[in-house]
């Protein structure tokens, strides 16, 4: 869209007349005074609480005897063997990690045949879509799983005999069940980022396309899809993130189900551990997992060979 | 977007007919099922929380009973259990949400407009910094911000969630590519002129041009913290503090002690989205152009 035009023009601007312009010296009480704030903020409640979350995975609690006050002692890379050494760590992981292959491809893709579809000339009432996949994204996780778990549970169910059959809540149903939520939630929302990419395309290229006699499938799969690549990536990082630290919908659904146990997702074994409470050992746990964050985005943008955020 | 020319309705029409009929059953058919999909949980909400308790279990789930209707009476007693608790918590949310995310909005609108109008030294690491940030989900923060807020004994009040709430990297990220878009050098340049401080400007003038950018900063942040719940999940024991999505939680996690709950958490669930659905649908214009700004760039 237009909006993107001024941001480039600036960018080319800048090292000739803006340098000229704006010089680095003489606003700079103004330019302190609009970056405070947010600099402010975002130390206190994101650098320092990351900074003292990692201070508190190198130390432990130590009694000197049985009964004596417990006391702070610095422990080196002891809460990350626990971290590493820990069965429902890797557990929680291997429940996101089957999500992160099976749940975030459909979630990605059908975001994308919407957008598509709402984009092409084949379906009417484009405008009725567009708000029905879009309104769940309004519902927050916690009430969206509350209202799932009410279809999921045969003795509550609108549809008492579905829910039998499917049986979801118990142990091999519980990953479909949460799976559903999710994708029931955020589909919407990947379809709107990638059709406002699609919205901003020149139809010229698609004309261009079509006078060289490519049908809608071609277009879409040749021109579309390579031109909004930018957006689908960044929807992949975004459920990447969501995906690793799931805790809303799973513990709505521990309340309903045995098969979701205390640990079900890493964040609710962060959770847990903390409230047993065990501070060090859930901050190691939660240091890990962001590192893991981190990387598996990061790899993520090196494989597709693209900068969503920039 | 659209094209005035006189060419532009024929070229578009001849495009319909060259849809295969098969192709426009099978994508119509295809969309109809997934808005079945989406809207049946939506509509089954509106429909329980419309019945009696008596209803809700005799008659057909999907479908209003013919005997009662039972919202407004459901309503007034979701208002009254326990000592008018649910109007309090959404009293909270729109503290925590709206009063937070209009503050962060402002806070992360002149970050924005710094990185997008001014050279200075750290601008380009700041920003780093700030996309850093971006990926830094809310989830992974809460213990950490926990810890930090039980060293300083602010756990369990109204600050511990407010406070973190108003940070907003995505915000700043939007902010700057709004202002950059939005607030020409021109202007700038001959407000200065004219002697007016830059502070001046930007209160009196930038901030007047980046209004829809202000709207889709805050409806994304409003959001995100009516949304969350591990944050005061991790922060509150008092539910005198509680936002709503929280309280719903805990009623729905005593719904097998106390039967009646559970007609009231469909209730509560009702109307703690109405609100969020409304201001989307009302700023709809305004959030779809942020997102299309956020996602191209």
């Amino acid at each position: 869209m237009t909006v993107n035009l001024p941001a480039g023009h600036l960018e080319r601007s800048a090292p000739t007349s803006g340098r000229r312009r704006m010089s680095f010296t003489s606003h700079t009480g103004a330019i302190l005074a609009l970056v405070a704030p947010f600099l402010i903020l975002l130390t206190l409640f994101y650098l320092v609480p990351i900074g003292y979350a990692l201070v508190q995975s190198f130390f432990k609690l130590e009694r000197s005897s049985a009964f004596g006050s417990p006391r702070e002692v610095f422990a080196g890379f002891e809460q990350y063997v626990h971290v590493l050494e820990n069965a429902a760590f890797w557990g929680s992981l291997g429940r996101v990690g089957v999500l992160l292959v099976t749940m975030v491809p459909v979630m990605i893709l059908l975001g994308l045949l919407f957008a598509l579809l709402i984009d092409s000339t084949l379906v009417k009432g484009r405008r009725f879509f567009r708000l029905a996949f879009f309104a769940p994204y309004a519902v927050p996780g916690v009430i969206a799983a509350i209202m799932w778990g009410f279809f999921y549970a045969p003795t509550l169910s609108p549809l008492p005999g579905v829910a039998e059959s499917l049986n979801l809540l118990d142990s091999r149903g519980i990953m479909i069940a949460l799976a559903n939520i999710i994708v029931w939630t955020v589909s919407g929302f990947n379809m709107l980022i990638m059709y406002s990419a699609l919205q901003a395309v020149p139809q010229e290229l698609y004309e261009a396309a079509r006078m060289d006699g490519a049908g809608n499938v071609r277009i879409a799969v040749l021109v579309k899809v390579p031109l909004i690549m930018p957006s689908i990536i960044m929807t992949g990082v975004l459920s990447i993130i969501g995906t690793l630290q799931l805790f809303n919908e799973p513990t709505v659904l521990k309340t309903l189900s045995k098969a979701v146990g205390l640990d079900f997702t890493p964040n609710m074994l962060v959770f847990n551990t903390a409230s047993i409470p065990n501070y060090n050992l859930a901050a190691a746990t939660s240091v890990v997992l962001a590192l893991l964050t981190a990387a598996l985005s990061f790899v993520f943008l090196r494989i597709t060979q693209k900068r969503a955020f920039e | 977007m659209k094209s005035t020319t006189l060419g532009a309705p024929v070229e578009g029409r001849g495009r319909i007919a060259k849809d295969r009929p098969i192709s426009v059953i099978a994508a119509t058919g295809f969309m109809i099922a997934f808005a079945v999909y989406f809207l049946t949980p939506l509509w089954w909400l509106i429909v329980a929380a419309s019945k009696t308790r008596a209803d809700m279990v005799s008659t057909f789930g999907l479908w209003f009973s013919t005997d009662s209707f039972a919202l407004f009476d459901n309503v007034a007693a979701l208002f009254t259990e326990n000592d008018g608790a649910f109007g309090r918590w959404m009293l909270n949310s729109f503290l925590y949400a709206g009063v937070g995310g209009a503050v962060g909005t402002l806070i992360a609108a002149m970050m924005g407009y710094a990185l997008a109008k001014y050279q200075f030294r750290a601008r380009n690491a700041l920003f780093n910094i700030i996309l850093a940030a971006i990926l830094i989900p809310v989830t992974a923060l809460a213990l950490p911000l926990f810890l930090v807020f039980g060293a300083v004994s602010l756990t369990d009040t109204f600050w511990a969630v407010f406070l973190p709430s108003l940070v907003s990297p995505f915000g700043v990220y939007l902010g700057r590519i709004y202002a950059a878009a939005a607030v020409p050098d021109e202007l700038l340049e001959a407000s200065r002129l004219d002697g007016s401080g830059e502070l001046r400007t930007f209160f009196s003038m930038s901030l007047r041009l980046m209004a829809p950018a202000l709207v889709t900063i805050f409806l994304f942040q409003f959001t995100q913290i009516w949304n969350n719940f591990f944050l005061p999940l991790v922060m509150l024991q008092d539910d005198a503090l509680y936002p709503l999505n929280l309280g719903l939680f805990s009623w729905n996690s005593q719904v097998y002690l106390a039967p009646d709950l559970r007609l009231l958490v469909i209730v509560g669930s009702l109307v703690a989205i109405i609100p969020v659905i409304i201001a989307f649908l009302l700023l709809q214009r305004y959030w779809r152009t942020g997102l299309a700004a956020g996602s191209i760039k």
